[in-house]
Formats: structure tokens, C-alpha cells, sequence
């Protein structure tokens, strides 16, 4: 252990602590801007200066920064003497003098933690020149980087390079002009962006943000003419409320639905209906490419996130026949909503705007594939909302859920099981996929709780599997608690969970990861031969959907461990886990798809998945 | 009233003076990677704070070009902004009075020639084509990358064989380049900023002298692959490469054509320098790892000779570091009597300690090189008389280190510069009695900024000398090798920046005889990418680590403290012998020295790039 002072206050702590996290163990919290733990311990802000001194000597002439240095025996530290004070200040307003501080029509307004130091500051006046750089962007694309917001923290440089390790965003130029842009000469939309969204939720302002589509939802709901008709992702339900200031109790699915029907929505579903329905078709794919294994590329890819398939798409093109053709559960709502559900309410499907909410930015460039159009009614998904907007849609309604009533989702595409609500975390799509194809080749119900393997029980943190930083080493205490050892040391702390399965007397060899680093890592694995499965489940967001780039933003700190605990609570407490017991699903195949995998199921939920890069540039809403 | 007054500087003046000695080591300092159109720019800046404000072209023209620049750098500008700062800036050469205004608007001019480029890309792209690869700069001049600020922090922490080790991991010749190495490294280092450069080279001497590379054994290595790569030359880059691919698992046999290893080292560096138990240390932990060394054995198509298709048959890849050993020739009359000697046969039959009898003799040394000096040295200490250097520029104006200069002067050297040799004279029996040389007076500056020498309206002179040493660049004996297939250019044998020859599958090379003659540490830097490459080539991916933990940082203040030098023994003894003469430091100093170092691995653009490649 390691004995200083901080503020006065004895303090020990061991070996390597920085002195950021030994002043929080005594509650203080010194202010920082760009320190985001494991992932960016660079000091560029240098507003979480503090002044040290060596044990019997005078004080350093020269300032520290807490976030990423070490303690050292014997340091006294000042986090708030004269000279911190000042400095600290002159920092903050330098980097003010280089930022809109338009505050008020700002994403990220009462969420920025830069409009949180200024103001605790009391900084009401910035004495230099106001010099904020412009960069034009296509306000188009489903992710709007605002360049007078940025204040080069590089968060959005590490977490893509060494969460995602998809390298999108790098420092350019040099001296006075570096900044943050799109990394070679590319532009976001030819870079290799898969829309993840994980810079946005990183980010410290409102530099990175989605593109707003909440005017063309209001647009919708006022015209009586059109049916609107809402569906919502299963994680989306475990975060909607945290920007509310809610507890989780008083943020339930029933309050989400009655916020809905009270904003005027006509009707108000739920994506795991299509979640239950993506198992009906993806799990008889995989059964039927078992069967025949000739015939396809192994291993079978989900497909339900749009960030893996894109990543396929420009990372690995040669692998998009292993992908399920089964579409994702928005997609498949998209096209059952325009089709079946017209039918059945005698609608004319064109008046339909069928609107998504989700916790994905990836989302709304799915939405918008020119081969999303299924029902032949426009795209099948018309405008996609990240969680973030539907809250503000919410605080624009002037809606308090504290008074709300629980409502239910409408019929009959409200229906759902706990298999389709832990599609929202990472493992859920597989372990839903496995209740449901044991059921099919051995004609009796496991235990729904039977594949715990594929879970994530080391955490989030750990799941973004950072080598070396200080997460991994999070999971890697982890494993030693565990006592597991060698190889499967090396591939669970690559965020890899391996799992083998008896189906039908036969050995099933499964593979999940979350986050697109570790999908990285597994595509070359599997490239290379070093690994063979059969079934690979990824989602790219850290911990899954739950973790997704559309949720709600808690600076420095990551809440898809406690959504996916939520998710995990709602499948139990849910009276069918099953998919295939849907009895809203088993309707629509008598009523209307036939039995899974039959040509209508193909024409309306399956497709091919095409190289993104080639067909798809320039081609979102 | 007085009628003069003496001028005294002002505090004023005098702190300016001390500011451009500060910016002077500034821009020694600069990093590189930096945008040469916003350097252009600054430079501007400086160049209009001094115009005196008299003519027009100068005080509003070199505001104007800023201006412009300035729009090139904000992406307002347009391939006509160019047009106009080079008309502006050709206009104000032809016009301004005095050079703060010509040579202004030159810079600029001299700018848009040089790296029209990147100007390009500004106005193309709206950003910059430059980025900062290694942010650490001693790393990022070191052509072998070696991780320099984790060497020093292990010294200062008294981790002397884990120093050692941490170099090995891209440099398997520690102690090689502890004594001999040019340091590119210390050329930039940012300590320059606050004083001068942390002597780096003899840090790295420190740790040799502390834990002997012979002593340091060497990382574990790979399973063995099977494959077997053959190496043609045991000089630095030949025995690196071995080394690297031993380590990944590969069998290394090393083909030299002397009787003992260490090319250049041993043959072309004398002991004084390089003792040659020092040299072993190195090649013994090489060897260490299993290495397989063929003496005595050419590569060629002569008589006893391997052929060069043999090898291509035999093994599964092929390295080529030959080296740069033939001589050149003057070309003047005279030059076949006999005492005319080449530089590499005198430093040959020194390395193979067949000592030269130069007792008594008179000796004239032609060059500038540090081959030059290295000859110059070797002559004094074989017991010549007399030791003359004839170079045809000025001393200011030689390619060899300043300090060899001075140590041969020091020594006793006498230095002809500006005498460029014309005959050599010789007596009936063919031995030489004199060099005959045309006295020059230096003359513009050429291309490059070299001052080029011109020939002196005076007589030819005669300097009277027994023996003349030719020491004016090496060659490579290229012919059989060209023979073989592999393309030749310029005289040396082409091969790309991953040192493969182009076309001729699984044959790489590198070193002296691709760059022509340079540095140690590029050999060794040529032998770790080509064993990179030849790893991939016969289909692996073999990772070199080191598990050495480097020290963190300490927070002390850094005040400005001078640079240790390393001490020598005094000139009147050193020159009687060939044993080595420079001392290392005292471990007072090395803390003091080791202390200097910046850390720019953890500070600055190190902590967001990371300041080290902790593999290859």
C-alpha cells in the first residue's frame, strides 16, 4: 500500500492507483474532462490538474494531472490550491474559447460534462477570442459530427481504434489546426463507419450526436390521415427512464407503452413480437443448414444488428452468405406491419408510417436499405428513434411517467416472450435461438434457463475487452475467481464466449461476442481456420443492444451491465420463454406466413445481404 | 552633450539574444511529421517581424503570402491561391531591397517546389496529408525504433541487463552501437528545448558496461517451423537478421566470406574504437541462439565458391547483406605505385590483425569520411612519422563526426583542407615520395547547400609522404550477384523498402549493399525488417516482444541541466596504442544524465498514440 495526503487527508492505497481514484475513495472528486478509464488516460484537457509536493520537500513547480498519474509514497496533494485554482480555470475557458457554447440548443444540454465544470467554475465570461472552427458535414447521414463542439478529448479516436477497433475517426493535421475527422482522406460515409454509435455515447459534449428525426415523427402524428404505428426494441424499455431521473421501478414497460398512447400513437407494439418471429425463421435456418451442411458457409452469422452485418459488409464481404438471411426484428416488424397487420385492420398499407424505436444509431441506416422495402408500401420502416429521442419526445410532451397509468401493447403484434426480450442483451439472440431449435429436434422444452454459457456474467467492462487496459484486467481477476486457466483464459478475455451443445445427438459449437473489436479478433480467428463453429452470435455494441449507441448518455460510466440484468429479470418473470409459444406468432403463421421458412416468410422476412460499400453509399433517408 | 556614446544592450536586447538561442534549439528540436505548410507559415511570420518596414514588396507582400497561406491551411484555398503566392513571392524577390525580403519570398518559393504536395492536399482535401507516426522523436529517427526513453528510465533505475534486454527486442548489437553508433537519435531530442540533447549513446553504454550482452541471455525462442533461411554476410545486418529469425523458430546460417564475423565492425571500424572483445560479447549472445556460421565461404560463381542458385535451391529464403567492401579509386596519375593503399585493405588486414608497418613513415590520408579519420587514427598508432589529411573542402565541410576530426587532430593529424589530390609522385623504384595537390578556394553553394571547391590560382603543391591512404568511399562487389538475377541499381542491389528484390521470390536483401555505405544501426535496422518480412514471407506471423517492465515517470521538475559528456584518455597516450580510449560514465552521472530524459514515450502525443511499439 501506498500512504499520502490529499487535501489534508491521510490516505493509502495500493500500489498504482492513480491519484484521481485514491482523492474518489475520500470523496473527492476532482473535475476532468477527457479521462475516460482504460480508454483515454491521455491528460489533453489538463483540467484535472493538481499541485503536488514530495514528502519534506517544496512543491513541484510544475502542475500534475490526477486522471493518469500514479501515487507515490509519501505525495502530498492540493487539488484545489491558488495555483490549481488558476489553472484550472484558464484551461477550462481556453478550451470554452474554441466551442459553441450555444448551450441552450445543444443535444446534450444538462448532460455535458464541460457545461457542468464551466458552470461550477462560475465562469460567466471567457476573456479570449472566440475561434471556433467550422467543418462542413452531411447532416444527412445518420451520425452528425459537429465540429464547434469538439474539444479534441480523442475519446472518439480510442474508443473506435480500441473498443471497436473499426479506426474511423483519427487526429488530423497537425499543430494549431489538429483535429478530430474522419481517418485518410475518406468521408464518414465511404469510411468503414458501421453506425455503432459508441463515439456518440462517449463522447463528452454534444460534438457527436444522431441525426434528429423526432420532427418527421410529429410530422406523422398529425396527419390524421396517417396510421402510426410505433414498435419498441426490447433494450430500449431497460434505459428510458434514466435520463428521466427515475428509479428502474417507476420506468416499467407498461409506463413506456402509456407515454406512447399518450403522444398519440395509434398503435403501440413491441419488437420482441418479431423477436419471437426472427427465432421462428433464423432458428429453422439454422436447423435447415444443419441439415444440408454442403450447401452453406459455416459458421452461421445472426444477423439481427445491423453495426455486425455492416461490418461484414466492409470488413469481411466474402463472409455475407453466412450471415442468417433471416432479416432483424425491425426489419421483419417493418414488413409484418405493412402486410399482415394491414390486412387484418383492412388499412391500406401506404398510409402506414411505421416508426422504430431502438437503441441503435446503426438502425436508421437499416431502415433505409434500398432492399428494406419488402411490403411494397415504401420502406417497411419508415423513421427510427434512438432511446435518447424518444425521451425527448417525451419531455417535449411535457409527459411525467411518475402519473402514468401501465398500459399494455396492442394486439396483435404486442405479444412477446422472455426469449424475445433478451434479444436486447449480448448472448440473449443465441440463447432464445437454442430454447427454441432443442424444442424443434428433441419435440419437448428444456429448462429456459439451460445455456447459461452464453451469457455475459464477467461484465460489461470486461466484455470490451481492452488488452492491457485497466477493464481487462477487471476480467481478468474475474477469471482467476473462477479458476479458469490457459487457452480459455486467452479467448474468454477476448470477450469470447465458447459453448457446446447436444441437439438431436449431435455436438452444436457456439460462439458469442459483443463489441466490434472482439468480432475483430474472432473473424480472424475463424479466417484463418483457428477457430470452427457452427452458430456465432455478435452484437456490436459492448454488452449488447443494451450497451447500444442510441441509449441514454451517463458520462464515464456504462450501464448495459444493470439494463441486461433488467432484461434477464423481465425473461423470467415473463409466463412463455419460448418463442415458439408465442401464441400472437403461432397466429400469424396460421393466419398468414404459412410455417416458418415458406415463401411468403422469405419474400417478407429474409433477404440477402449485400456489400454495403458498393450498393448502399449515399443511401439513407 | 557627448558627441558618440558607447552602445551597451539593453535588458531588452538581451533577453531577445537569449530567446533566439532558445528558438535556435527549438527549431533543432523540431518534431518530426509536421505540416510543412503551416511550418512555411510560422517561418513567414518571423521573417516579416524582422523587415525594417522601407519597401513596399516586403512589408505588405510577406503579410500578403501569410494571408494566403493561411487560406491554403483553412481549406479556402483554390489552385489559382497557389498561382498567387508564387507570383507575390517571385515578385518580391525580384524586387525587394535586401535579403530579409528576397530570401523571404525564396523560402517560400523554395516551399512550394519542395512539397507542392502537401499544398495539394490542403486545397484537394481540406486537411493535412501529415501525421504523427511515432510521436516519440529519438524512436522516430532511430531506424531500428529502438525504444530509447525505456532503455534510460530502466538505466536510471541501476536495470542494467534489462536495459540490455529491452534493446535487443530491436537491436540484438547493444554494445556495437553503445560505442559506435552516429545516434540519430539524440538529433531531435526535445531536451534540446530546454538545453541540449540527453546523451543517449553513452546511456546505452552505461548499460552494456554494466551487464555485458554475453552475460544477458537471450529471449526463449518459437517452436521450431522446419524452414531454413540462408544469410549471406556476417556483418551487422546479416547476423541482426539471423538473430530475429532464429528467435522465430527459423534456422539461420550465416555464409562470410572472411575468417571471422562482423563485417564492418571488425573490418572496417579499428579497436581503438571498438575493442574487439567488446565486438564478441554481441556476436556470442547472436550466436547464442543458435546460429550456424560458415567462415571462409564466398558466394559467388569462382572457383570454391557457392553459387548463388545453390543457395536459392537449398533454402527457403535468402538474405543478402554483403556490405560495401571494394574501394574506390582517385583516378589520378601514380595512383598503382607502390605505398598507395586503400582505406578497406588497411583496415581489412587491422581487423585481421595483421598490422600495416608504418614506423617512422610519412602518411597522407585522402578523404573527409570517418573512414578517413578511422585511417588517420590507425597511422598514428602504427608509427608513422608523419600523418597528413589532404580533403578538398574545408574542415567545416567533412562528412566524418566533428569529433573524430578533433581527435585526430588532436592526436597529432595534420589537416591539408582545400587540397584536392592531382598525381601522386613516385621515385625509379615505383615507391611513393610525395602527393601533389591543387590548392583550392571554396565556391558556391550547390543544390544540396554543400559549398563546392574551386581550383586556387596558385601553383600545385607538393606534400612529401611515404604512404598515401585512399580514403574517398567504398563499393560492392555486385557482379556475381548481378549475374544471378537479382536487379542492380546505381550499383547496388535493388530491393524494396521491405528489403525484398523485386522479382526474384523469396531472395531479400539490405544494408551497405542496398543503400550504399551508411550507418550501423541502418544495417541492423535493414536485418530486423527483412526477418519481419521473410517471417511472412514463408508464412508466419512470429511476434518479438520483451517483458521488461519500464518505470514510470517520475514528477521532478525539469530544470535546465548541462549534458554529460563521456571522457577520453588524453591524446599523447591514447595515440600510442590501439586500445580503446573513450571512458564511460560513473553511475553519479548516468542518474544525472538518465534523469534529462523527457519521457516523451508517456508525455505529449506518446500518451494518446502510445509511446512504444511493444511488438514487431
Amino acid at each position: 500500500m501506498v500512504n499520502l495526503v490529499i487535501d489534508g487527508l491521510s490516505v493509502s492505497v495500493p500500489e498504482g492507483t492513480t491519484i484521481m481514484k485514491a482523492a474518489a475513495g475520500i470523496g473527492i472528486e476532482i473535475p476532468h474532462l477527457c479521462f475516460l478509464e482504460g480508454i483515454n488516460e491521455i491528460s489533453a484537457c489538463k483540467v484535472c490538474v493538481v499541485e503536488m509536493q514530495s514528502h519534506g520537500e517544496k512543491a513541484k513547480e510544475k502542475l500534475i494531472t490526477a486522471c493518469n498519474s500514479s501515487v507515490e509514497e509519501g505525495m502530498v496533494i492540493y487539488t484545489n490550491s491558488p495555483k490549481v485554482r488558476r489553472v484550472r480555470r484558464n484551461n477550462v475557458e481556453l478550451i470554452l474559447s474554441q466551442h459553441d457554447c450555444h448551450c441552450a440548443t445543444c443535444a446534450r444540454s444538462g448532460n455535458c460534462n464541460l457545461q457542468k465544470i464551466s458552470n461550477d467554475l462560475g465562469i460567466l465570461e471567457v476573456p479570449y477570442k472566440e475561434e471556433v472552427p467550422k467543418t462542413p458535414w452531411d447532416s444527412n447521414f445518420p451520425l452528425i459530427r459537429d465540429s464547434r463542439k469538439c474539444i479534441k478529448c480523442m475519446r472518439c479516436v480510442q474508443i473506435c481504434d480500441k473498443v471497436q477497433d473499426m479506426r474511423v475517426w483519427d487526429v488530423q493535421n497537425t499543430g494549431s489546426r489538429t483535429t478530430v475527422d474522419v481517418a485518410g482522406n475518406k468521408t464518414i460515409d465511404t469510411s468503414d463507419c458501421t453506425l455503432c454509435g459508441q463515439c456518440i455515447t462517449h463522447c463528452p459534449t454534444g460534438a457527436l450526436r444522431e441525426r434528429f428525426d423526432i420532427p418527421k415523427v410529429f410530422q406523422a402524428l398529425a396527419e390524421s390521415s396517417r396510421i402510426t404505428v410505433v414498435q419498441v426494441a426490447p433494450a430500449v424499455r431497460a434505459a428510458w427512464g434514466e435520463e428521466l431521473g427515475l428509479a428502474p421501478e417507476d420506468f416499467t414497460e407498461g409506463k413506456m407503452v402509456a407515454a406512447l398512447k399518450r403522444m398519440g400513437f395509434d398503435y403501440v407494439f413491441d419488437t420482441n413480437f418479431a423477436a419471437d418471429l426472427t427465432i421462428m425463421e433464423e432458428g429453422n435456418e439454422l436447423l435447415e443448414r444443419l441439415g444440408n451442411p454442403g450447401k452453406y458457409a459455416w459458421p452461421m452469422f445472426t444477423s439481427c444488428c445491423p453495426g455486425w452485418v455492416s461490418f461484414v459488409s466492409k470488413r469481411y464481404p466474402k463472409y455475407l452468405r453466412n450471415l442468417s438471411t433471416a432479416k432483424s426484428p425491425q426489419q421483419m416488424f417493418g414488413a409484418m406491419v405493412k402486410t399482415y397487420f394491414a390486412q387484418k385492420k383492412g388499412i391500406d398499407p401506404h398510409t402506414i408510417c411505421s416508426i422504430s424505436i431502438m437503441p441503435c444509431v446503426s438502425k436508421k441506416r437499416e431502415a433505409a436499405l434500398s432492399y428494406m422495402r419488402s411490403a411494397g408500401a415504401g420502406q417497411d420502416v419508415d423513421i427510427v428513434l434512438t432511446t435518447r429521442e424518444l425521451v425527448r419526445m417525451m419531455r417535449a410532451e411535457h409527459i411525467n411517467p411518475k402519473f402514468l397509468k401501465e398500459e399494455s401493447f396492442d394486439s396483435p403484434l404486442g405479444e412477446s416472450t422472455g426469449a424475445g426480450v433478451i434479444f436486447g442483451v449480448t448472448g440473449g439472440v443465441m440463447e432464445a435461438a437454442l430454447r427454441t431449435a432443442y424444442a424443434v429436434v428433441e419435440g419437448h422444452n428444456c429448462e429456459p434457463d439451460a445455456f447459461p454459457a452464453v451469457r455475459d456474467t464477467r461484465g460489461i467492462k470486461a466484455a470490451q475487452g481492452i488488452p492491457g487496459a485497466g477493464d481487462a484486467k477487471g476480467a481478468e481477476s474475474a477469471l482467476d475467481t473462477q479458476g479458469i486457466s490457459g487457452e480459455e483464459r486467452e479467448i474468454r478475455l477476448m470477450g469470447r464466449r465458447e459453448a457446446d451443445f447436444e441437439l438431436g445427438g449431435k455436438i452444436l459449437h457456439t460462439c458469442t461476442v459483443s463489441g466490434l473489436g472482439n468480432a475483430e479478433r474472432l473473424m480472424q480467428d475463424i479466417v484463418s481456420g483457428k477457430v470452427h463453429y457452427d452458430f456465432v452470435e455478435v452484437m456490436a455494441c459492448p454488452g449488447g443492444c443494451v450497451g447500444g449507441g442510441g441509449q441514454p448518455i451517463h458520462d464515464g460510466y456504462e450501464m448495459a451491465e444493470e439494463r441486461g440484468r433488467e432484461l434477464y429479470r423481465l425473461d423470467e418473470e415473463r409466463p412463455l420463454r419460448y418463442s415458439h409459444e408465442n401464441p400472437e406468432v403461432q397466429k400469424a403463421y396460421e393466419e398468414f406466413l404459412g410455417k416458418p421458412l415458406s415463401r411468403k416468410a422469405h419474400e417478407l422476412l429474409h433477404s440477402k445481404h449485400v456489400n454495403e460499400l458498393v450498393f448502399e453509399t449515399h443511401n439513407y433517408i | 552633450m557627448s558627441r558618440l556614446k558607447i552602445a551597451t544592450p539593453n535588458q531588452a536586447q538581451l533577453t531577445v539574444e537569449r530567446l533566439y538561442k532558445d528558438l535556435e534549439r527549438r527549431i533543432i528540436a523540431s518534431p518530426p511529421g509536421l505540416c510543412p505548410v503551416d511550418l512555411q507559415l510560422s517561418f513567414l511570420k518571423l521573417c516579416h517581424a524582422q523587415t525594417c518596414g522601407k519597401c513596399a514588396p516586403c512589408r505588405i507582400g510577406l503579410g500578403q503570402l501569410q494571408n494566403l497561406l493561411e487560406d491554403v491551411l483553412e481549406g479556402r484555398g483554390s489552385l489559382k491561391t497557389l498561382d498567387l503566392i508564387r507570383e507575390t513571392a517571385a515578385s518580391i524577390m525580384d524586387s525587394a531591397d535586401c535579403a530579409i525580403g528576397y530570401e523571404a519570398a525564396h523560402m517560400v518559393l523554395t516551399g512550394m517546389d519542395g512539397f507542392m504536395k502537401d499544398y495539394k492536399h490542403h486545397i484537394e482535401h481540406g486537411k493535412c496529408s501529415c501525421h504523427i507516426t511515432q510521436p516519440v522523436p529519438c524512436v522516430a529517427l532511430c531506424p531500428a525504433g529502438v525504444d530509447i526513453p525505456g532503455y534510460i528510465a530502466l538505466v536510471r533505475e541501476e536495470r542494467y541487463a534489462d536495459a540490455v534486454k529491452l534493446i535487443r527486442k530491436d537491436n540484438p548489437f547493444p554494445t556495437a552501437c553503445a560505442l559506435i553508433c552516429e545516434h540519430p537519435c539524440e538529433a531531435r531530442c526535445r531536451r534540446n528545448m530546454i538545453d541540449s540533447s540527453v546523451n543517449i549513446r553513452g546511456l546505452k553504454r552505461m548499460a552494456v558496461d554494466n551487464a555485458r550482452a554475453n552475460r544477458v541471455p537471450v529471449p526463449e525462442k518459437a517452436e521450431s517451423t522446419g524452414k531454413c533461411v540462408a544469410i549471406v554476410g556476417g556483418g551487422p545486418g546479416g547476423l541482426s537478421a539471423a538473430y530475429y529469425l532464429e528467435l522465430m523458430g527459423h534456422h539461420a546460417v550465416v555464409f562470410e566470406e572472411k575468417g571471422k564475423l562482423g563485417g564492418m565492425l571488425r573490418y572496417g571500424i579499428p579497436n581503438y574504437r571498438f575493442p574487439r572483445e567488446r565486438l564478441q560479447e554481441d556476436i556470442d549472445a547472436i550466436l547464442s541462439t543458435g546460429v550456424e556460421v560458415r567462415l571462409n565461404t564466398r558466394i559467388g560463381n569462382g572457383e570454391g565458391e557457392i553459387p548463388f542458385g545453390q543457395l536459392r535451391k537449398e533454402y527457403d529464403a535468402v538474405y543478402v547483406a554483403i556490405g560495401a567492401h571494394t574501394d574506390k579509386k582517385i583516378g589520378i596519375e601514380g595512383e598503382d605505385s607502390h605505398g598507395v593503399i586503400s582505406a578497406v585493405e588497411m583496415l581489412r588486414h587491422i581487423g585481421d590483425e595483421d598490422m600495416p608497418d608504418f614506423r617512422d613513415k610519412t602518411v597522407v590520408v585522402v578523404g573527409g569520411g570517418n573512414v578517413a579519420m578511422d585511417c588517420t587514427r590507425s597511422a598514428i598508432r602504427l608509427g608513422a612519422k608523419k600523418v597528413g589529411i589532404a580533403y578538398r573542402r574545408r574542415q567545416d565541410d567533412m562528412t566524418a563526426l566533428p569529433e573524430e576530426v578533433e581527435g585526430a587532430i588532436a592526436e597529432g593529424a595534420e589537416l591539408y583542407s582545400l587540397k584536392a589530390p592531382h598525381k601522386i609522385e613516385a621515385d625509379e623504384n615505383g615507391n611513393v615520395t610525395a602527393l601533389w595537390v591543387e590548392p583550392q578556394i571554396i565556391g558556391p553553394i550547390d543544390a544540396w547547400g554543400r559549398a563546392r571547391p574551386i581550383q586556387a590560382d596558385v601553383p600545385l603543391q607538393r606534400i612529401p609522404c611515404d604512404i598515401v591512404v585512399v580514403a574517398i568511399g567504398q563499393g560492392i562487389e555486385i557482379r556475381d550477384f548481378e549475374e544471378a538475377g537479382l536487379s542492380v541499381k546505381r550499383g547496388t542491389i535493388a530491393a524494396l523498402s521491405d528489403s525484398e528484390v523485386e522479382d526474384v521470390r523469396g531472395v531479400f536483401a539490405g544494408g551497405d549493399c542496398v543503400t550504399g555505405p551508411a550507418t550501423v544501426i541502418r544495417a541492423i535496422a535493414s536485418g530486423k525488417v527483412a526477418a519481419a518480412n521473410i517471417d511472412e514471407y514463408l508464412g508466419f506471423h512470429h511476434v518479438i516482444s520483451c517483458d521488461v517492465e519500464i518505470p514510470p515517470v517520475n514528477y521532478e521538475d525539469k530544470e535546465p541541466c548541462g549534458r554529460i559528456q563521456l571522457s577520453e584518455e588524453e591524446a599523447g597516450v591514447r595515440k600510442k596504442s590501439f586500445d580503446a580510449f573513450e571512458c564511460g560514465m560513473t553511475k553519479q552521472e548516468a542518474c544525472q544524465e538518465a534523469g534529462r530524459c523527457l519521457r516523451c514515450d508517456k508525455y505529449g502525443y506518446g500518451s494518446l498514440k502510445g509511446g512504444r511499439a511493444a511488438i514487431w
